[in-house]
């Protein structure tokens, strides 16, 4: 059996780069957004589901202090700043722009990376303790090993966008990675409710 | 500017894998991966069933001596955890990466590197459990492996490490098709292929991937959460330090759940594949077909109680949990209904792939009735936990999702291999599966209302069991035999079967527009479809004549056509990565890291950094791999 | 004559005709008991709706091959019969469902029905129970293992713990199971209307020898429960004969005393089961071996040869040991 083939149209004009859902990448990225969205959802699911085992909550720590970890949360805040501009510098096309915003941001994602060394040692409770020390480790740490992940991507594209060819489809990649720091940082926001003032608002 | 060039050499040319072994390492093509996928995953199908044949043999006498309590638990963990981790999500993910390209008329799948990585990965969690088991450090507590069982007071030793290991290796791999598998369907689809119009195979993988993105980050924190537990002294599941071991069942089924659905929904979407060609028309009520795929997946996230009803939660709650279960029997039903109907308004075919169909309606019915049935939360207290579960549980995973598998090997195997299966050993192999299937487990319904535990390793003489036991152990051998039919059959036929050509079944989708087996391209040209059955003239089974296609997506560097996700207009060509060896390295990389981190807890740390390294050099740009913009041109 | 007048119910299925040759002794279909029975009618109903819906789907499949077909009704793809149909069993399914749903919820709710007239307390151990019978008067309390004993007619709330890993306590003849889990306290009520022995087994995988956890229950008349109770709140009698007197003396001396407890004797370890009335059980070592001089011996001797991987060691001792501890032992009545 054989089938004519049929020309209808023709796509030799369309673009070979973008943004947004229409991309390859940007889907890719909401996927894993998902993946690691679902895991600090259910992570938090646990921390509720310890809480009600326990007479009075934290037990076996005091209520862990708000100096660092409010440190660290207006810094992830500012940090949309400098992401923000490297997004857009990325939709324009403007590599000057991607080179200064992803440079800033990195500068902030690093200084987050200090602060939370600090915060660790504020929670005043080591792992091992209870099942309380436990879990606010476990929702630290995945929020660090995810914040690390992406600050290390950003090197990476910063390093490309210096001493590799910047195509259009980096600018793509660059939009991506910022719209992955709004995850890293709001998602860091809910965090910081539940670990920081779910004991006090118990 | 884009050149027109699209004469077949360049395509060869641009497409071509390196030569030899290289090739064979840095492969990105989708097919050439999936069969490998595919073929890995029945190893272990088969491996995962000899140890079922040991557990038959162990179980045909009353305190029968061949294996002892510990090699017993050994054997059923990995049974257990190698048919549902190794073999049944991996098989089915594995058909998908091979085929919903093509039906989507693309010309790879989203991340073909990750895709063989994702291979990768897989392949060596599985030899790494496999050689753990024979290293005597199998799991040993299940494939569910409840704490306190499975922490380091009763489970000392590193044989439950592994196993939870095995699990992280397996996820990342499932997880990475997931995505790979929802950016195809999303952006690639021919332009034309609205989402009314996607093939119902294709929809049903899109659900599972879903499904996967949603549940398997459950069981990889439980894991996660066991092993330091286990390593580093964590107190998630221990009760007298503020832990609950019920954490970790609600995280496990949370998983567990939805994970039978991902096994079960690729499965549906290969009876719709099968059922349409083979009664010659078009599937009736497809959109009530594919709202029943969605609301099969919405639904498993609401069910995960009812694997814990005996653990004594609320009775409210475990009503509730009733009510749901019972509501997901609506959506299977309307699809069993739908299938009938377009039988019965068709022309039926009874050729192997339809008569493994046939073998699923017998089957998985009576397992989903079974599943009505433990769903009853005072029935459920009864069977919970016995071989009435065991039953129901075979019931569903092989007439529900075995059996439409073997369906779907012989109804795309000529597209695979350019090669028809054996029509004769086909129908003598899915007979003797189908008898086997029942001797074996339809005697287990009875053993569990008689009081018969699962997981026991022996049972005393004289308490009724004996019989049905034996009787048990001889269907097993009969269901090997049948296997083993079907593995000749598979392989015989590589060499000896008919030539197929494109269309041996005259179906409906992209997939068998292009020649079998594809080349590695897929399409020279990109098709456009209008309708549901773009091979066919009409809805019932009249060939088609012609084949929209569209000009302009270069030949001359590796590219797709993206459309938009709607509407499937096409919006972007889009270039795709060379041939690499980096995601091997990536997974060596990444296992160096699993398994330092299981002696050691600094694996986790020193062990990031080959894999920092590896991970940049797979992303870091290379010539050919990516579009410019056309300004900078 | 009594347990067939119960065991009555609407026998409907095939199954249950070939459990009546089967021992009923452990069925979950041959209630002997208030919630088993509430069960039982659970599944009659479920069997009936699931069956038909069965046959109904297999019906529907021989008839959708084997219709004759004509050229006529061919490429009628939006056939509004269809739908319709499809409307209907939509219809069915759901109206059936929630019937199942229903009986299920109140079947639930009787199997929590009644207040508990004894009260007992079953903590699971690897791999062996330990019985302990409750009485507001402490004193009155006393402890047995893998055996319990219910008075028929009345109402025992059964109270579940832990004592290492999850375990389940089942008795299909009585009821449904339950979960012995770490950190929590689960209960179930018991109402046997028959009197006679009755197979309980551990129902949740415990580890190397959960095959063998079964636990002995002995459902008798209220006078004969009264009797038995008042024995074993006594403590155990002082041996007469020569080498029972002997058999106290290794029982003393060797291990033995430091993991379990003789009620009378100074021994009162907890690590395993409770002998003050060892004599007076059904089997040995969790429904293992059968009660006797015999398998006694053997399982001093050998414990890791019946049940390997149990947690109770081969004590060194001379056969003579053996002999008087034996002696001893079975005079535990
Ligand atoms: C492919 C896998 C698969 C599938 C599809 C199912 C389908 C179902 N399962 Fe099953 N299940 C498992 C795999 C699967 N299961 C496994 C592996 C376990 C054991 C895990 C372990 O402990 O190791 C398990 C265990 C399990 C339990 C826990 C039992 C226990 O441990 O005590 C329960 C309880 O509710 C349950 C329920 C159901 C229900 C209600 C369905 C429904 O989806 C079935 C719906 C289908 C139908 C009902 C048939 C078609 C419908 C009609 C013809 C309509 C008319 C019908 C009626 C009116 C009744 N399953
Ligand atoms: C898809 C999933 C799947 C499949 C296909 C099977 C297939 C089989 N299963 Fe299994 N099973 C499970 C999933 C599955 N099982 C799960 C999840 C559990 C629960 C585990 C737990 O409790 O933790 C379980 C538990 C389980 C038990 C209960 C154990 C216990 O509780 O103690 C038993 C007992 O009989 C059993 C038997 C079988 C048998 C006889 C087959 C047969 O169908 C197997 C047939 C296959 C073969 C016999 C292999 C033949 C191979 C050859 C002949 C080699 C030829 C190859 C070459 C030459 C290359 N299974
Ligand atoms: C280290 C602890 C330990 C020591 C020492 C020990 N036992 Fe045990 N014993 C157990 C445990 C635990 C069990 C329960 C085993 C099981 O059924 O899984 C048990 C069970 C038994 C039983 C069966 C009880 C029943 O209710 O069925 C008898 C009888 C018994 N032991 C006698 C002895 C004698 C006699 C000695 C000394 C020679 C002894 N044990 C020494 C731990 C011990
Ligand atoms: Cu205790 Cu199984
Ligand atoms: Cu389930």
């Amino acid at each position: 059996m054989t089938r004519t083939l049929q020309t209808v149209a023709d796509v030799a004009d369309l673009e070979d780069f973008g943004f947004g859902p229409r991309t390859l990448t940007w889907w890719a990225v909401v996927g894993f957004m998902l993946i690691e969205g679902m895991g600090f959802v259910l992570a938090i699911g646990a921390y509720y589901f310890l809480l009600p085992n326990e007479n009075v909550w934290p037990p076996t720590a005091p209520v862990p202090p708000l100096f660092w970890s409010t440190v660290f949360t207006v810094l992830g805040i500012a940090s949309e700043i400098p992401n923000v501009w490297a997004k857009r510098a990325a939709k324009r096309l403007d590599l000057r722009g991607v080179r200064i915003a992803l440079s800033l941001a990195i500068l902030f994602g690093l200084a987050m990376l200090v602060v939370r060394w600090f915060e660790f040692d504020a929670l005043n409770v080591l792992w091992q303790r209870s099942a309380y020390g436990s879990i606010v480790w476990a929702l630290l740490a995945l929020h660090t090993v995810h914040m690390l992940t992406d600050v290390y991507d950003s090197i990476v594209l910063l390093a490309i966008a210096f001493f590799e060819k910047f195509d259009g489809r980096k600018f793509g990649d660059t939009s991506d990675n910022a719209m992955y720091w709004h995850f890293i940082v709001w998602s860091w926001v809910v965090l910081y409710l539940v670990v920081y003032w779910t004991p006090r608002w118990l | 500017m884009a050149s027109r060039d699209t004469s077949i050499a360049t395509l060869e040319r641009v497409w071509a894998d390196r030569p030899g072994l290289v090739g064979w390492f840095t492969t990105v093509d989708h097919k050439r991966v999936a069969k490998r996928y595919i073929v890995t995953a029945f190893v272990f199908f088969a491996f995962a069933g000899l140890l079922a044949l040991a557990m038959r043999t162990q179980l045909m006498f009353p305190e029968n001596r061949v294996l002892g309590p510990d090699r017993y638990d050994q054997v059923f963990s990995l049974h257990g955890s190698a048919m549902m981790f190794l073999f049944a999500v991996p098989v089915m993910e594995a058909v998908a990466i091979y085929v919903v390209p093509l039906m989507v008329g693309s010309r790879n799948i989203s991340f073909p590197r990750l895709n063989a990585f994702s291979y990768w990965m897989y392949l060596i969690g599985g030899i790494m459990i496999f050689a753990a088991f024979l290293l005597d450090i199998g799991p040993e507590a299940g494939w569910t492996g409840y704490p306190p069982l499975s922490d380091s007071d009763f489970s000392p030793g590193k044989r439950t490490d592994f196993w939870a290991q095995m699990i992280t290796f397996t996820e990342v791999a499932a997880l990475s098709i997931a995505v790979e598998i929802v950016a195809t369907v999303m952006t690639q689809r021919a332009p034309g292929m609205t989402l009314a119009r996607i093939p119902l195979f294709v929809w049903s993988m899109f659900v599972t991937s879903l499904m996967v993105i949603f549940a398997m980050p459950a069981v990889m924190l439980a894991s996660t959460f066991l092993i330091t537990d286990r390593l580093v002294g964590t107190q998630f599941y221990n009760a007298a330090e503020g832990g609950d071991p019920l954490l970790w069942q609600h995280l496990f089924w949370f998983f567990g759940h939805p994970e039978v659905y991902i096994i079960f929904v690729p499965a549906l979407g290969m009876i719709s594949s099968i059922v349409e060609p083979f009664s010659r028309r078009t599937i009736v009520a497809y959109p009530a077909m594919v709202l029943s795929l969605v609301a099969t997946g919405f639904l498993a996230f609401g069910l995960w109680v009812h694997h814990m009803f005996a653990t004594g939660l609320p009775p409210m709650g475990n009503s509730f949990y009733t009510a749901a279960s019972m509501l997901i029997a609506v959506p299977s039903g309307i699809q069993i209904f739908c299938w009938i109907a377009t039988i019965a308004t068709g022309r039926p075919v009874l050729r192997v792939p339809m008569l493994y169909v046939m073998g699923f309606f017998a089957l998985f019915v009576l397992g989903g009735m079974t599943g009505v049935m433990v769903a009853s939360v005072p029935l459920d207290l009864q069977v919970h936990d016995t071989y009435f579960v065991v039953a129901h549980l075979h019931y569903v995973l092989i007439g529900g999702a075995v059996f439409p598998l073997l369906g779907a090997v012989h109804y795309w195997y000529p597209k695979i291999t350019g090669r028809m299966m054996s029509e004769r050993l086909g129908k003598l192999e899915f007979w003797l599966l189908f008898v086997g299937f029942n001797v074996t487990f339809f005697p287990m319904h009875y053993l569990g209302l008689a009081g018969m535990p699962r997981r026991v390793y022996t049972y005393l003489p004289g308490l009724g069991w004996d019989v049905p036991n034996f009787v048990s152990t001889l269907g097993a051998y009969l269901i090997a035999v049948a296997v083993l039919l079907f593995v000749v059959n598979a392989l015989k036929s590589l060499r000896r079967g008919q030539v197929a050509g494109d269309d041996p079944w005259q179906a409906s989708d992209l997939l068998w527009a292009t020649s079998s087996p594809p080349p590695p391209y897929n399409f020279a040209r990109i098709p456009v479809v209008a309708n549901r059955h773009p091979l066919w003239a009409d809805e019932t089974g009249t060939p088609a004549t012609e084949l929209a296609v569209v000009d302009g997506v270069r030949s001359d560097r590796r590219e797709l056509l993206l459309t938009s996700p709607v509407d499937a207009v096409p919006t972007h060509r889009w270039a795709m990565p060379q041939p690499t060896i980096w995601p091997l390295w990536g997974a060596l990389a990444l296992t160096v890291l699993f398994v330092w981190t299981v002696f050691e807890e600094w694996g986790a740390v020193w062990g990031a950094i080959p894999v920092a390294i590896t991970l940049t050099a797979w992303f870091w740009p290379k010539r050919g791999d990516q579009g410019e913009p056309k300004e900078a041109a | 004559m009594k347990r067939r007048a119960f065991a009555r119910g609407p026998v409907l299925s095939a199954i249950a005709a070939a459990l009546a040759g089967c021992d009923s002794r452990w069925s979950a279909l041959v209630p002997a008991g208030d919630q088993a029975a509430a069960i039982r009618g659970v599944w009659d109903l479920m069997i009936a709706i699931c069956g038909t819906m069965y046959v109904l789907v297999l019906v529907g499949l021989a008839y959708a091959l084997l219709r004759r077909r004509s050229r006529a009704r061919e490429g009628t793809a939006r056939d509004p019969a269809i739908v319709a149909a499809l409307v209907g069993w939509v219809v069915l399914t759901l109206g059936l469902l929630s019937w199942l749903t229903a009986a299920s919820f109140l079947a639930d709710r009787r199997l929590r029905d009644g207040r508990g007239e004894v009260s007992i307390r079953v903590t699971a151990k690897q791999w062996w129970w330990d019985v302990e019978y409750l009485d507001p008067i402490i004193a009155r309390n006393f402890r047995t293992a893998n055996e319990l004993h219910l008075p028929r007619d009345r109402t025992a709330h059964v109270e579940l713990r832990s004592g290492d890993v999850i375990h389940s306590f089942w008795v299909p003849s009585l009821s449904g199971k339950h979960d012995m889990i770490p950190g929590r306290v689960n209960a179930l009520l018991l109402t046997p209307r028959v009197n006679g022995y009755f197979r309980g087994q551990c129902a949740e995988f415990c580890g190397l020898q959960h095959a063998h956890m079964a636990l002995d229950v002995q459902v008798e008349d209220d006078a004969a429960y009264r009797a038995w109770a008042d024995r074993q709140r006594l403590p155990a009698v002082a041996p007469t004969d020569a080498a029972a007197q002997r058999g106290l003396v290794v029982y003393e001396r060797a291990a033995c005393a430091i993991c379990h407890r003789i009620g009378g004797t100074p021994s009162g370890g907890r690590v395993g089961p409770d002998l003050t009335h060892l004599a007076t059980r059904r089997s040995l070592a969790a429904g293992t071996l059968a009660m006797n001089r015999g398998n006694l011996a053997a399982w001093i001797v050998d414990p890791q040869h019946a049940k390997p991987g149990n947690n109770m060691p081969a004590v060194p001792l001379t056969p003579q040991d053996v002999s008087d501890l034996v002696a001893y032992l079975s005079e535990l009545k």
